[in-house]
């Protein structure tokens, strides 16, 4: 018999969601953890979070259009022969052959070194597109060490030692078979189709003291020419930082968890390492207890999306950013115009992050000769250079509204912030107040 | 030509370093003894041409690092890394070698006349390796290619991960690693392995018969559930 009461309405779980049970159904059918490109997904507190005060009757601001705000910045100052002169402090974060397509390195080179600005190479060696098109070009020293060789760290610009990256602090790369082409299986001395699996950590040191020895033989090998930078995740950035700049680095590079990857556990990338606005300050302080702000610079990567976040990490201490999604969206991924190319691969635009299985439709994260072809480099690095144009000319804006002749002028006492949590982590007074959490003791 | 004598007790590291990479293959400097080492880090790294130098003493880190065509020669012991990343010549060591020793080394020779510690040819990339005495723990990790040789025993988990690099072991070998297997020889190993011993002065000390080899299953080449404990 039907109750004459009415029903308790359906009601699903917070805690067992629609999308936790699909990952459980998911991880029950097929034995296998989730593995995907990008960062992070979730909600973090972020450089949205904060706000630039402008100027007032205490501070006054430059005119927009007429008087100079410089945008240059110098990496590897510190020990370094030729250190590097960039225009404009949005340098392009590493990302691996193999993870990408030639023509997608290309243009990155391309689009870079339009706008004035480095690009870096990644875990599968240096590829002659991204060498040929890139002024200044960084070359990583990873676990992994596939390509590696003195003729290509002779021709770099800049070395980076690569300990951590944000989307997996502790894990190496990935490089699922669909990927493992010819050209990539020749470079990193594979067999093709495998699955690759770099290591997470370097197989000749351990340690601080290990890597100051591993850098002295990097400069040894290289006449003390190159700059070079020590790239870590956002996991421990106070005690990070200051290791690097004892180990002898001239640059730091910090990446928090919402930097991408190519490919790895989703756990890993949603559940390791902090978010970069936590880790700015701490790295910062690292440097001025040291008394090596400034000296030693410091990059920072992680979410970087606008001119305004590029402010922001500036008024917060960094010398220069890096972008690494963003770059891959300004190229084309994600890009609605492949809606129905998504659709068929069970996704949406702005949603695909299966970079590791090769399908990409804008043709950047694969190594299918079919979809990359459809790609244009020439196209593609001038779509970057302007992204990369436009992000500068945002930062211009607020640094010329808060009073400042230079990007590295910005200061943490030029924001504010907007939540109880941005504050804390930032350390710039929550909005209205000139406390933060933390602050005095409380 | 003459020999040119570089001591390190009176000049710096910088300064052999620089002179040595000043040398191309046409020089006639080719033959260097660097006396006094006493343990110093990067003696002799990033050579690019065909020289001869011998180190008098014992190394630290990384002697003769991404080695190219030269030959190095250590009458004494090395620190951890020697010929770290070798694309191609040679290094000789007539005592031990500390950890990584040939670590992701892509060509060339080392031969290690003593013992070496854990790690020796981790992630060998093409190079070839022969060591006279035993080999520690965690040998051949993630190797790619190349060979390894080894007339002694070697330590726990020899071979864990590799890939397509061969073992050769005239020893015990306390375990293998993940995926890392025994294999046949057949008379292309006896061949390959004849020359090894040869080139690393290793030919009065051991035959090939008295050798067996190991490679990978290859079962972790690509993901499959069924072979998860093995992760």
């Amino acid at each position: 018999m039907t109750s004459e009461f009415p029903h308790t309405p359906p009601r699903k779980s917070y805690t067992f969601s629609d999308a936790a049970n699909a990952e459980i159904r998911r991880a029950a059918a097929s034995g296998i953890y989730d593995i995907r490109g990008g960062g992070t997904k979730r909600y973090l507190p972020h450089f949205d979070d904060l706000l630039f005060l402008g100027a007032s009757i205490s501070r006054y601001p430059l005119e927009g259009y007429r008087e100079k705000c410089s945008t240059d910045v110098w990496l590897g100052t510190r020990f370094a022969k030729n250190p590097i002169h960039l225009d404009i402090p949005v340098t392009i974060a590493g990302m691996s052959f193999g993870a990408l397509s030639g023509p997608a390195k290309e243009a990155l080179g391309r689009g870079a070194s339009a706008a004035g600005t480095s690009t870096t190479t990644g875990d599968g060696g240096m590829t002659e597109e991204e060498r040929g098109h890139s002024k200044t070009l960084v070359y990583q020293y990873l676990p992994s060490r596939y390509g590696m060789n003195p003729d290509d760290l002779r021709r770099a610009d800049a070395i980076e030692v690569v300990v951590g990256q944000g989307a997996k602090p502790g894990g190496g790369g990935m490089l699922l078979g669909q990927k493992i082409s010819d050209r990539v299986a020749m470079m990193r001395n594979l067999p093709k189709g495998i699955d690759q699996r770099s290591a997470c950590r370097h197989p000749d040191w351990t340690g601080p003291d290990d890597l100051e020895i591993k850098i002295l033989e990097l400069r040894e090998i290289t006449d003390w020419e190159k700059p070079i930078y020590v790239k870590i995740g956002g996991a421990r950035p106070y005690y990070d930082t200051a290791l690097a700049v004892k180990a002898g680095a001239d640059v730091v590079v910090l990446d928090g968890m919402q930097g991408g990857t190519a490919a790895t556990q989703d756990v890993f990338i949603e559940h390791v390492g902090q978010p970069i606005l936590a880790c700015i300050p701490l790295a910062v302080k690292a440097l001025q207890d040291l008394g090596m702000h400034r000296k030693v610079q410091l990059i920072v990567s992680g979410g970087i999306r606008t001119g305004a976040d590029v402010a922001k990490a500036m008024a917060l201490g960094a010398d220069a950013v890096a972008i690494g999604t963003a770059a891959l969206v300004a190229l084309g991924d994600n890009d609605p115009v492949f809606e129905a190319e998504y659709q068929k691969l069970g996704t949406t635009a702005g949603a695909y992050d299966d970079w590791h299985e090769g399908k990409d439709p804008a043709g950047i994260t694969t190594q299918d000769p079919e979809l990359y072809n459809r790609f244009d480099p020439v196209l593609g690095g001038r779509r970057l250079k302007n992204y990369l144009k436009v992000m500068t000319l945002e930062a211009q804006t607020i640094a010329r509204a808060c009073g400042k002749n230079h990007l590295h002028n910005l200061e943490p006492e030029d924001l504010c912030a907007l939540t109880m949590e941005a504050a804390a982590m930032a350390r710039v007074p929550l909005a209205g107040t000139d406390w933060y959490p933390g602050k005095n003791g409380f | 030509m003459s020999k040119q004598t570089f001591d390190l007790a009176a000049q710096s590291l910088r300064e052999l370093n620089s002179a040595l990479h000043a040398l191309n293959g046409q020089t006639n400097q080719t033959a260097w003894d660097v006396v006094n080492p006493k343990g110093s880090h990067a003696i002799a790294a990033g050579l690019d041409a065909p020289l001869d130098v011998t180190v008098h003493g014992s190394t630290g880190y990384y002697c003769a690092g991404m080695n190219k065509h030269a030959t190095v020669r250590i009458k004494g012991s090395a620190g951890p890394g020697v010929a770290q990343n070798m694309m191609s010549g040679a290094v000789i060591v007539d005592g031990d070698a500390s950890q990584y020793a040939g670590a992701t080394g892509r060509g060339g020779l080392l031969v290690i006349k003593g013992n070496a510690s854990s790690r020796c040819g981790i992630s060998m990339k093409g190079i070839d390796i022969v060591v006279h005495g035993n080999i520690g723990h965690m040998s051949a990790f993630m190797a790619q290619s190349g060979n390894l040789v080894v007339l002694g025993d070697a330590g726990d988990a020899l071979g864990d991960s590799l890939y397509e690099a061969r073992m050769f072991v005239r020893g015990k070998v306390k375990s293998l690693g993940a995926d890392c297997i025994e294999k046949e020889m057949r008379p292309e190993h006896y061949d390959l392995l004849e020359d090894l011993l040869r080139r690393g002065e290793a030919d009065a000390k051991a035959k090939p018969e008295e050798f067996r080899r190991y490679g990978s299953a290859r079962k972790l080449y690509n993901f499959n559930i069924d072979n998860a404990d093995a992760y």
